[in-house]
């Protein structure tokens, strides 16, 4: 096998592990993880005030 | 939570803070200068001239002023976001002295003329052994502290700073590999194309990731909470981590447009580049929109003007940079000033205003205030910033276009039409329009500093406890 088909076979590998990483965020099982994720800046005592759970699945 | 309650490392936090703006203004003086000696040549002082002046300014504001600005930040929200107080004992000091130390050798080598002639990459070898001890050090501190959190969750600023950490370490082993015959002197290992195209590896990925990745992580953190909300989108900003990560690897050929360097090379980082507009702009709409709904505080809060505007600024540059990366555009760009604008619409209005007003929002919190000594003042701050950048980056679209129409004008028989000093004496207005643009984004700097210091009198150092999220259930 040449080098270069080597090349190709990890630039393709590149982009489906990207389409699959894209596919995992916008999945339905993510949203929980995230969501709580997105709040993790919003503990501390000064935050009283500030509204920790308007984060919506975009 | 029961026991003992445990405090934040918030010392290395207020350390690295006050230096970023300390460091700030040194830089931004560096750069003032060398704009005035563009216009004024006779400003050229014996060994202070424009060639040894111009790597001081800009190590002294990528490394000393955002290297600081990013310590800071990365430090104060991996515990925050975590939940835990940093790890690493003695390794935190270190970090933070270590670097003076690094910077202050800067300080003194670049003038004396000691230099690898790698631009961004310039300090001798025994200062880049002391940078990736600092580094190495940086990177335990950071990952330990991960390691110990106790939430489950890695919060996203932490991942852009943590690949900051992780991409910086393998930029500068790689590039600055040289054969040492001196203490002061030494030779790289690569040579012809090859080094050139390690060089712009390194540059360009040392804007990806140094500039921009660590940045981000920043806009992640203090965007949210000066907004008081969080961020638009966690779907989206996951998405533009690992599209930036996937791609800016291969962006550095479009600064070997055509030279030595192989076409292919050069297609292949042309196409990059663009795609790269993509995740730029991904990140940018994220963070304006971590806004919507509440737009009305972006009129009386001029911290969230700093984040807002910073992030318009990083939007239009990252338009801006994949148009300039086209081979055609090139062509017109490449050499001029339109390259010195571009660059400054990155580095003032992005990576500035976003470290500005991040160093804002951290003050009066490290020094025990509710807010900022005068907020009239940090309102003033933003628009004399905003006014110096635009007058900076405008001047030199201008002088930049017109450098490259001139150099590539030629008669009906072939001949060039213009002389090379013909464009230098063009540009001259232009050029202290950029110097008056720099003078201004100086003064707001030195403002800055005033106000920093008013807020740091009679404040108290006392560590915040670490607070552990009740909300969160495993």
């Amino acid at each position: 096998m040449d080098i270069n088909d080597l090349r190709s076979i990890i630039t393709v590998a590149g982009l489906l592990c990207f389409l699959a990483i894209v596919g995992w965020a916008y999945g339905r099982s993510s949203k929980k993880g995230f969501e709580e994720a997105a709040n993790l800046p919003f503990a501390e005592d000064d935050d009283q005030g500030a509204v920790p759970s308007a984060s919506q699945p975009r | 939570m029961s026991g003992t309650q445990t405090t934040y490392n918030d010392k290395v936090v207020r350390q690295f803070t006050v230096m970023t703006v300390i460091w700030g203004i040194v830089g931004m003086l560096v750069g003032v200068i060398i704009a005035a000696q563009l216009v004024w040549p006779e400003l050229n002082i014996g060994f202070l001239h424009f060639g040894r002046l111009r790597p001081l300014h800009t190590n002294a504001v990528i490394f000393a002023f955002g290297g600081c600005a990013l310590f800071a930040t990365s430090y104060w929200c991996v515990q925050r976001t975590c939940h835990t107080r940093l790890w690493g004992g003695p390794l935190i000091p270190f970090t933070f002295w270590g670097w003076q130390v690094v910077i202050l050798l800067a300080a003194i080598t670049l003038p004396l003329g000691f230099s690898q002639g790698k631009e961004y990459a310039e300090l001798e070898w025994p200062i880049d052994i002391l940078i990736t001890l600092v580094w190495v050090s940086y990177g335990l501190v950071f990952f330990g502290t991960i390691a110990k959190r106790t939430v489950s969750h890695i919060y996203v600023a932490n991942w852009f700073f943590g690949s900051m950490i992780v991409a910086v370490a393998l930029l500068h082993l790689v590039n600055s590999a040289v054969v040492p015959v001196s203490l002061t002197r030494s030779f790289s290992v690569y040579s012809g194309v090859q080094d050139a195209m390690i060089q712009w590896w390194y540059g360009h990925n040392a804007v990806g990731f140094f500039l921009t990745a660590g940045f981000l992580g920043m806009m992640y953190y203090f965007v949210p909470k000066q907004a008081g909300r969080p961020v638009y989108s966690y779907r989206l900003s996951v998405v533009h981590f690992w599209a930036l990560i996937f791609t800016y690897m291969w962006a550095g050929p479009h600064h070997l447009h055509y030279t030595a360097l192989p076409d292919w090379t050069q297609s292949v980082g042309m196409i990059f580049s663009l795609i790269l507009l993509a995740p730029s702009w991904g990140g940018m709409i994220n963070g304006i929109m971590t806004l919507s709904g509440a737009w009305h505080k972006l009129r009386d809060d001029p911290i969230l003007k700093f984040l807002i505007t910073s992030l318009s600024f990083y939007g239009m540059s990252t338009f801006e940079g994949p148009m300039m990366s086209i081979k055609t555009v090139n062509a017109l760009s490449h050499y001029t000033d339109w390259t010195v604008g571009h660059v400054h619409s990155g580095a003032l209005g992005w990576v500035a205003m976003v470290s500005i007003g991040s160093v804002y929002y951290l003050l009066p919190r490290l020094f025990g205030k509710k807010e900022m000594y005068s907020t009239a003042l940090v309102t003033t701050h933003f628009w004399i910033a905003t006014i110096g950048t635009v007058l900076y980056i405008a001047s030199m679209w201008i002088a930049g276009v017109m450098q490259g129409l001139m150099w590539r004008a030629v008669n009906a028989d072939g001949t060039l039409a213009y002389s090379f000093v013909e464009s230098v004496k063009g540009s001259y207005p232009f050029w202290a329009i950029r110097w008056l643009g720099g003078v201004l984004f100086l003064l707001g700097m030195l403002i800055m500093a005033y106000n920093m210091f008013k807020t740091m009198a009679g404040g108290n150092t006392k560590d915040a406890p670490v607070i552990v999220p009740a909300a969160h259930h495993a």
